[in-house]
């Protein structure tokens, strides 16, 4: 019965945008379908599905990782963040605003994996080039705007995030 | 138009877009977002052959399996639809033969649609259609155009005899007889592989046919619901009044969610032969090779020019192949065409010959893709020029400035047949020479040549075709109109609602919109709500595709915007008994415009207008909705253009090219919004890098592709791409009241442009020549290892 490999469930406990997550899943879903799927969290895009264009990044434990190489059954005992809870815990805010001004988004499908990379990059409170910028961006395929207003507003962030620290 | 009082929301503003905090927040609604009740998903079987006979289909073991609702082949399929003939009328000898919505006798392309598997989920739909079993028998394949047009090819279609779909030639002046006489002449080849458009968001719609009512209503992802309403309402034999087409968020476009495609429409008809909602959304393998793709083209281009710097004649042979169908309604003529009709625009010379031939082979089809054949046409003109600067001994940029058309010879027709008009060649030049600082990166390349160190600058000049109007698409024969339109309503709270016919993939049109709404009305941005690509809600209009926003529905929304300030103020005339031409509205107060005081408030207007018509004079017809629509009848389009710098590295051990610098001087008329305006212009540049360096669909001798998957073809990425300085000329369209031009393609073209200039211009302590796009490592080393045994 090779046709039924995946099709057994898994039960997993996690924490998602910050709330405990108790669910049954299909073994072979991965996380990026299990999210929009059977949660409707659907601000988790999928541009590829095969781990190349980076618009279905999601954080687990704080850090980026492409929910279509992901099974839903991997994220049991950890934390998983999307765009939706980033946003409305106010913790993308900054970002956003940033990306707005420079309008660093054009469809916008490319906007959430985009932003979460940039979130675990400014989030190291270090600071970095606009080459730095470029390099650590680069697993995530924006088709739209030329990559240039991204790295802007990216750059804006850790120029102020820095400022901030060195001020506090 | 308050130009007087520009406010910093209004025309030529940095508006942010109105949509980002919502797309940013990850509350856009893309297709793949969307559910309905009831509904179904399908996914297709395609064909793995390039060209094969069907023996059979065996689909049992399929509507066998867990949560499938129906598989619906050829014979379920096909006599509901009307099949499609992509031939241009407007193009004699055109040809093509009808293509159906699902292979049944045999399949012309790898990737061709052969059965329809539908169930609950997409999952079962895809375990289900690995169970169909379908007995192939392969047929010879035509693989590429030069073999398509060999003697003893057989044709793909054997009612057309042969495999051309098109051959036109064009002839102005005497070329024959310049190119005879000429002092020099130079000559190249160009070679253009295929490649895609490579929205990141894949194609998609729900298709939801209702039998209650014989209504059927489309949530698609597609540049022009209007073309589609007119498609599914013809083809499906739907009255067009019970035909509604909304296009939800769409993760990109580039012209290429304007193609028509059969396996779309066989999901629409899956929906009406279950009666319930079906959603078909393309994965990423599938759209390698059922997205329309580009290109694909082989030219041979000269140029004839005197020692004195004259240029006399030009000359372009061009042989495209399109695939194996005519693509529907946007034709697959139109690259070549654009390249041939467009060569050598922006300079002066009289004689002129071109050819274009559009050939069948078996692959997927040639479909509209952002550009179109305009960055060939910028090509061949821009190496063709700069080689011949180099053979007279004279600086590119002098070149240009001595050929170039004048602006005293405008309005004028080239001998490719283009009009321009407001054309501002030599204006873009100068700015852009002293943007790059020019003579500076032409001492530091000498300096670092000495050093091994090899780097090109390459400056193209482009013309952008924009805003096609009704003598090119009324003639063709395909249902595409080029008007927009704009609804505009006062709402009794005194803010405004509009809704556009135009559409929105990312540009920032309905953003543009409602800074031309506000400016006209004399209200702020944040008082203006603007919806778009609803068919059925809208004036009747395109939408947004060949850079035709602005400048169409845009000038519609001026026109509606300056209707009902005119209406609104006549009611807030008779409500406070001043003559209405006495009034003005500003920052959404109608004032005295002698005295500049506020009269009355917009909300009072509107609570006046819609709930206290009792204390209004029995006479006073209050009309606060109001539409408008426009298109330029005899206008065949707008003609942008501008131009562009590339400074590049070519490492001559490797054949890696790094982009180092990137600069933009266009003209695209009034700008509306230089945040979105540059937005468009680097995200073209970009796409355009990506073409001469990276991307291709690379297809095997007998039409087989090798490279489906995002790993394996290759698009710009952050840490490739160079920062891009972008700047302005703006001389206005002078046939609108707007003034603005289109800018959707103009970065693409001149950055293909400036890139091929730029990496031959590295090239050149070499003598070698790099002409086979995409210009990967290998084909740089090859060019070099010609140059070095003697070969061009
Ligand atoms: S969808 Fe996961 S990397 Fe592209
Ligand atoms: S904004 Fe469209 S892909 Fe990045």
């Amino acid at each position: 019965m090779t046709d039924l490999v995946g099709h057994e469930d898994v039960d997993i406990e996690a924490t998602l945008n910050g709330k405990p997550l108790k669910r049954r899943v299909k073994a072979r879903q991965h996380l990026a379908d299990f999210l929009r799927q059977e949660l409707e969290l659907t601000g988790t895009h999928l541009g590829c599905e095969h781990g190349i264009c980076g618009a279905c990044t999601v954080l687990i434990d704080g850090r980026s990782v492409r929910s279509c190489l992901t099974l839903a059954a991997q994220i049991s005992g950890k934390s998983v963040d999307t765009i939706e809870g980033l946003s409305q815990s106010g913790r993308l805010a900054d970002l956003q605003k940033a990306f707005i001004e420079r309008n660093a988004a054009q469809c916008g499908f490319c906007s959430s994996g985009m932003l979460l990379t940039a979130y675990e990059l400014v989030s190291t409170g270090e600071a970095a080039s606009r080459a730095e910028i470029r390099e650590y961006l680069s697993g995530n395929m924006c088709r739209c705007t030329g990559y240039h207003a991204i790295i802007d507003a990216v750059e804006a962030v850790i120029a102020a995030r820095t400022a901030g620290a060195r001020q506090s | 138009m308050n130009t007087n009082t520009r406010s910093s929301t209004g025309i030529g503003a940095r508006v942010p877009r109105l949509e980002l905090q919502r797309l940013l927040s990850g509350r856009g609604r893309y297709i793949d977002d969307i559910k309905l009740p009831r509904m179904l998903h399908v996914c297709f079987v395609r064909s793995p052959h390039p060209h094969a006979r069907i023996v059979s289909i065996n689909v049992e073991p399929a509507k066998q399996a867990r949560g499938v609702e129906a598989v619906l082949t050829a014979a379920d399929i096909n006599p509901r639809c009307e099949p499609f003939v992509g031939v241009a009328l407007h193009r004699p000898g055109h040809r093509s033969a009808p293509q159906l919505l699902l292979a049944s006798e045999r399949a012309v392309w790898q990737g061709q649609p052969v059965v329809a598997v539908i169930a609950d989920s997409l999952a079962e739909a895809e375990d289900a259609a690995e169970l169909v079993a379908i007995e192939w028998a392969p047929l010879p394949v035509v693989g590429d155009q030069m073999q398509a047009i060999a003697p003893g090819t057989p044709a793909i279609h054997p009612e057309l005899d042969d495999n051309v779909a098109f051959d036109f030639s064009l002839e102005r002046g005497e070329p024959a007889k310049a190119f005879a006489e000429a002092d020099y002449v130079i000559e190249e080849e160009f070679r253009f592989e295929r490649q895609m458009a490579m929205t990141l968001e894949t194609r998609g719609l729900i298709a939801d046919f209702n039998p209650g009512d014989g209504s059927l209503t489309v949530i698609h992802a597609h540049q022009s619901p209007f073309q589609m309403q007119d498609v599914f309402s013809r083809h499906l034999k739907i009255p067009e009044h019970k035909v509604r087409v909304i296009a939800p968020d769409i993760g990109g476009g580039f012209g290429m969610k304007l193609n028509l495609y059969v396996d779309e429409m066989a999901a629409v008809v899956a929906s009406m032969v279950l009666g319930r909602p079906v959603k078909f959304c393309v994965d990423r393998l599938e759209s390698f090779v059922s997205d329309a793709q580009a290109r694909d083209h082989r030219i041979k281009a000269r140029i004839a020019f005197m020692k004195s710097g004259e240029i006399v004649a030009m000359e372009m042979d061009d042989i495209a192949a399109v695939g194996a169908y005519g693509m529907p309604m946007r034709f697959n003529v139109a690259e070549g065409m654009m390249a041939i009709t467009i060569t050598g625009a922006p300079y002066s010379f009289e004689n002129y010959k071109a050819r274009t031939r559009s050939i069948y082979v078996n692959k997927n089809l040639i479909g509209m893709y952002r550009g179109v054949g305009m960055p060939l046409a910028c090509i061949a003109t821009e190496l063709l020029t700069d080689l011949a600067a180099d053979k007279l001994g004279i600086d590119t940029v002098e070149f240009k400035r001595r050929t170039y058309r004048p602006k005293s010879s405008l309005p004028c027709i080239t001998p490719g047949g283009q009009r321009l008009e407001t054309v501002s060649f030599h204006e873009c030049l100068e700015k852009l020479v002293e943007l790059i600082d020019y003579d500076a990166l032409r001492k530091e390349q000498r300096k670092l040549r000495e050093k091994d160190v090899f780097r090109g600058l390459g400056i193209a000049t482009f013309c952008e075709q924009t805003a096609y109007g009704p003598p090119y698409y009324g003639p063709s024969g395909a249902p595409i109109s080029t008007q927009d339109g704009c609804n505009l309503r006062l709402e009794p709270s005194g803010s405004v609602r509009c809704v556009t016919s135009l559409t929105d993939q990312g540009q920032g049109t309905l953003t543009g919109i409602a800074q031309i709404v506000a400016d006209t009305i004399g209200v702020s941005i944040e008082q203006v709500g603007v919806i778009g690509g609803d068919s059925s809600i809208s004036p009747y209009g395109g939408g947004a595709w060949a850079s035709r926003g602005m400048a169409i529905g845009g000038e519609a929304a001026l026109r509606a915007g300056t209707m009902l300030k005119h209406n609104i103020l006549a009611l807030a005339g008779t409500i406070t008994q001043t003559p209405p031409e006495a009034l003005d509205i500003i920052d959404g107060q109608v004032v005295n415009t002698r005295t500049g005081q506020p009269v009355i408030s917009l909300a009072d207007v509107g609570r006046i207008g819609y709930f206290r018509q009792d204390t209004l004079p029995p006479d006073h017809d209050v009309q606060l909705s109001v539409s408008a629509s426009f298109v330029g009848n005899d206008k065949m389009y707008y003609m942008a253009n501008g131009v562009q710098a590339s400074y590049v590295e070519v490492d001559c051990e490797t054949g890696f090219i790094k982009v180092l610098g990137q600069w933009a001087v266009d003209d695209c008329g009034r700008v509306i919004n230089p945040l979105l305006v540059d937005g468009q212009v680097r995200g073209g540049i970009v796409q355009g890098i990506g073409a001469v360096l990276y991307e291709e669909c690379i297809y095997s001798d007998d039409a087989n592709l090798l490279n489906g998957t995002m790993a394996d073809y290759l698009v710009p990425m952050a840490d490739e791409m160079p920062d891009i300085v972008v700047a302005h000329v703006e001389t206005p369209e002078a046939s609108t009241k707007l003034g603005a031009k289109g800018i959707g393609e103009a970065g693409l073209i001149g950055a293909m442009g400036s890139v091929w200039v730029a990496v031959n211009d590295a090239l050149k302590p070499f003598g070698a020549r790099v002409r086979h796009q995409p210009f990967t490592p290998e084909r740089v080393l090859d060019a070099l290892a010609r140059a070095r045994s003697g070969r061009r």
